[in-house]
């Protein structure tokens, strides 16, 4: 019994969502990635586990939800300030304050 | 009964007057501030003499009162008190030389803002040295000794416009604390090896080491002003002139010869220790009298005569005759209170500190010039005042030692023998130097600029131009104190004295001829010298030894060089390692962490696509490890 079909969908989503988080710079579709990497993985769970399999990934669902309420809200509070999502702009650099 | 309450109290009342005297404000010119001030002080000293009196008439037996204090582990201390008849004697001087240094202070310094701690000091000095008279434990004497020690250095340096008042009360203290190091180093010595601190326990205890008696011997140089600790004693002149005649008569000097004068059993036992005491005394009697010659402060000629006088002390103890020392010990507080007094008479009529300033003063002052005789002549030793039979006493003594049969080995008392003989001849000369340069000759005009110095009275020159004798409140100590300098060293002739200070009978021998012959000799040549060319110092005869007279012999410079300096350098290296290498060592390790946490930091900063292929990259790594160990495995 091999549930290829799932387990090579599951790989594929995957595969795209890394290929998001990599190569995309607007913040919101970083976050659509994420997503995606996510519901591979809730897939592998569904398809390899019995009832196990299922409340864990009840458990992804409620903390994706949780995660793009944060991370679009955090995105959203950051477009107020500089008017931009590119995640690769974004400055890192400011000195420690001396203390 | 009475003895027992009365003997704590002996140097209670006073300590506490002094601290009593210690909380009031210091007293700003309002004269009920000082009037209250001056009354605790005077009311401290009188219940002191008082007591003493008490105690003299009362008791026949040496009275002793212990109370448990302490132990250090199975080494009780006591709050004992034993006063002998001999003890009395002392404390009636300290108490008697208090009283009328409490009562002189009151006129001189009555324009002082800070009257109120100074009279509050001199109660909490006397109480200290009575307690040291009056103590029967090592380390209770060591509390008034310490006491003593502080009370001299806030009295010294109590006149802050003078610029080396602070120095010289600085110097004092640290010169006497070295000594004290000795000192506590050898009472624990003696404490421990004895099994307990009480002294009539320690005195018990034979075969004391002689290393312990030298290290108590230490501490008496110190605040007995010997060789070579002695430095202190003639710059503490920038004190008040009343604070001299209390350090220099009844307290501070004389507890290092009572100390010894305590434990005399002890020293008896050590030749060795009674060597180094001799010559010790000797140098110091020489090396004062000599100093003294050529001063030209009248408060330092005094100072130095000090100095000589406690090395007559020192030589007699260590000849092995405590009884010379006590009494001369006695005799000195007379006639040394009464000469520093009238010199404070002297310098609030002149102005000035400086005997080549003064001169003609005989007219115009007859009291305190009669004082000053009285005075000078019991110093010098002219029969019949009290230095001339105390001083007999001492060359006695030391001739007798010279026999080799007393507990001091027979060169010793060559030693002293010839060095208080030296000594009488040299008295007698500063002696008559000071007495005409002062009051003989005629008088010198004063100027506005001739107030420095140690002139710690010079704001009465503008006001009473004409040197006149001082009025009651400063005379009247100064009469009552030429009675016991002329009169005291015939109480050698009773035989209650006698028996308190376990005294020989005066003889008038052939042998009091020889210091007689010096005596004159000294007295006359000065005077022959001040004849010869008079307005001119007779000092001027040491020719080119002058300025290393007046200098003390240069032993401040050698100390300054030798000591000084070597130690300043050696702390300036370890203040420099501890800044150099201690503190930058743990400075460096905070400061290194910080960079290494700052390159740290500025690694994991990273935008956030790079950050995710670091991630990623990593799980990748993880992935195929993992891998390739499942399929091995």
């Amino acid at each position: 019994m091999h549930a290829v079909i799932p387990y090579v969908t599951a790989a594929l989503l995957f595969g795209l969502g890394v290929y998001g988080v990599l190569r995309r710079r607007n913040a919101i579709l970083v976050l659509m990635a994420v997503e995606l990497m996510l519901n591979a993985v809730n897939l592998i769970l569904v398809t390899a586990g019995t009832l196990s399999g299922g409340v864990f990934a009840l458990f992804v669902i409620v903390l994706a939800a949780a995660e793009v309420g944060v991370g679009l809200a955090i995105i959203l509070q950051y477009y107020r300030m500089r008017a931009a999502v590119h995640v690769d702009e974004v400055v890192l650099h400011h000195e420690p304050e001396a203390g | 009964m009475t003895a027992d309450v009365l003997t704590p109290l002996l140097p209670g009342v006073p300590l506490l007057m002094g601290l009593a005297g210690l909380l009031l404000p210091p007293g700003d010119g309002l004269r009920a501030r000082r009037r209250s001030a001056a009354l605790l002080g005077v009311t401290g000293a009188a219940l002191a003499l008082l007591i003493t009196v008490v105690l003299l008439v009362v008791v026949d037996e040496p009275v002793e009162v212990t109370y448990r204090w302490v132990s250090f582990g199975d080494l009780p201390v006591t709050l004992g008190f034993a006063l002998g008849p001999a003890a009395l004697y002392v404390a009636l001087a300290v108490s008697v030389v208090a009283l009328f240094v409490q009562i002189y202070s009151i006129e001189y310094l009555h324009r002082d803002r800070r009257y109120a701690p100074y009279a509050a000091q001199i109660s909490l000095f006397t109480g200290a040295m009575l307690l040291v008279v009056a103590a029967d434990d090592l380390i209770l004497l060591l509390v008034g000794w310490e006491v003593m020690g502080a009370c001299s250095y806030l009295l010294i340096g109590h006149d802050r416009r003078l610029p080396e008042a602070p120095a010289a009360a600085v110097k004092a203290f640290v010169v006497t604390r070295v000594g004290d190091v000795g000192f506590l180093l050898g009472i624990a010595w003696l404490g421990t090896a004895a099994g307990s601190f009480r002294i009539s326990d320690i005195i018990a205890h034979v075969g004391a080491p002689t290393t312990a008696l030298l290290l108590v011997l230490a501490g008496v140089a110190g605040k007995s002003a010997q060789f070579p600790l002695h430095t202190w004693l003639p710059d503490a002149m920038a004190g008040p002139t009343p604070i001299s005649a209390l350090i220099h008569a009844a307290t501070m000097v004389a507890a290092g010869v009572y100390v010894v004068f305590r434990l005399f059993p002890l020293f008896a036992g050590s030749p060795g220790a009674l060597a180094v005491l001799g010559v010790m005394a000797a140098v110091t009697l020489l090396l004062g009298a000599l100093s003294a010659t050529a001063q030209d402060d009248i408060k330092r000629v005094l100072a130095w005569s000090t100095v000589s006088q406690i090395g007559y002390m020192t030589g007699a103890l260590a000849v092995g005759s405590p009884a010379a020392a006590l009494f001369h010990l006695l005799t000195h507080a007379a006639f040394k209170a009464l000469l520093f007094l009238a010199a404070g008479a002297v310098i609030h009529a002149a102005g000035t500190n400086l005997m080549s300033r003064m001169g003609g003063l005989r007219k115009p002052m007859p009291v305190t010039f009669w004082s000053f005789v009285v005075g000078l002549g019991a110093l010098a030793g002219v029969p019949p005042l009290a230095g001339f039979w105390s001083k007999e006493n001492v060359l006695v003594a030391a001739a007798h030692a010279t026999e080799g049969d007393g507990p001091a080995p027979a060169w010793v008392g060559w030693v002293v023998w010839v060095a208080a003989l030296a000594g009488v001849a040299i008295t007698a000369w500063y002696a008559t130097r000071l007495l005409l340069r002062t009051f003989f000759g005629f008088p010198r005009a004063r100027a506005e600029q001739w107030s420095v110095g140690f002139d710690d009275a010079s704001y009465e020159v503008y006001e009473e131009p004409e040197p006149h004798d001082p009025p009651g409140l400063m005379r009247w100590p100064v009469v009552l104190l030429a009675v016991p300098a002329a009169l005291l060293g015939l109480a050698a002739f009773l035989p209650a004295f006698r028996a308190a200070l376990e005294l020989d009978e005066p003889h008038l021998e052939v042998a009091i001829v020889l210091p007689l012959v010096l005596l004159v000799l000294g007295a006359g040549s000065s005077w022959w010298l001040w004849r010869a060319a008079p307005g001119v110092d007779p000092a001027k005869a040491l020719g080119r030894l002058r300025p290393l007279f007046a200098a003390g012999f240069r032993l401040d410079d050698l100390q300054d060089r030798f000591l000084v300096r070597p130690v300043r350098a050696l702390a300036q290296g370890v203040r420099l390692t501890d800044e150099r290498v201690v503190d930058a060592a743990v400075e460096g390790t905070g400061t290194s962490t910080t960079r290494l946490g700052a390159v740290l930091a500025a690694a994991h900063r990273a935008a956030l696509p790079r950050a995710a292929v670091a991630v990623f990259t990593g799980a990748l790594v993880l992935g195929v490890v993992a891998a390739i160990y499942g399929a091995t495995s």
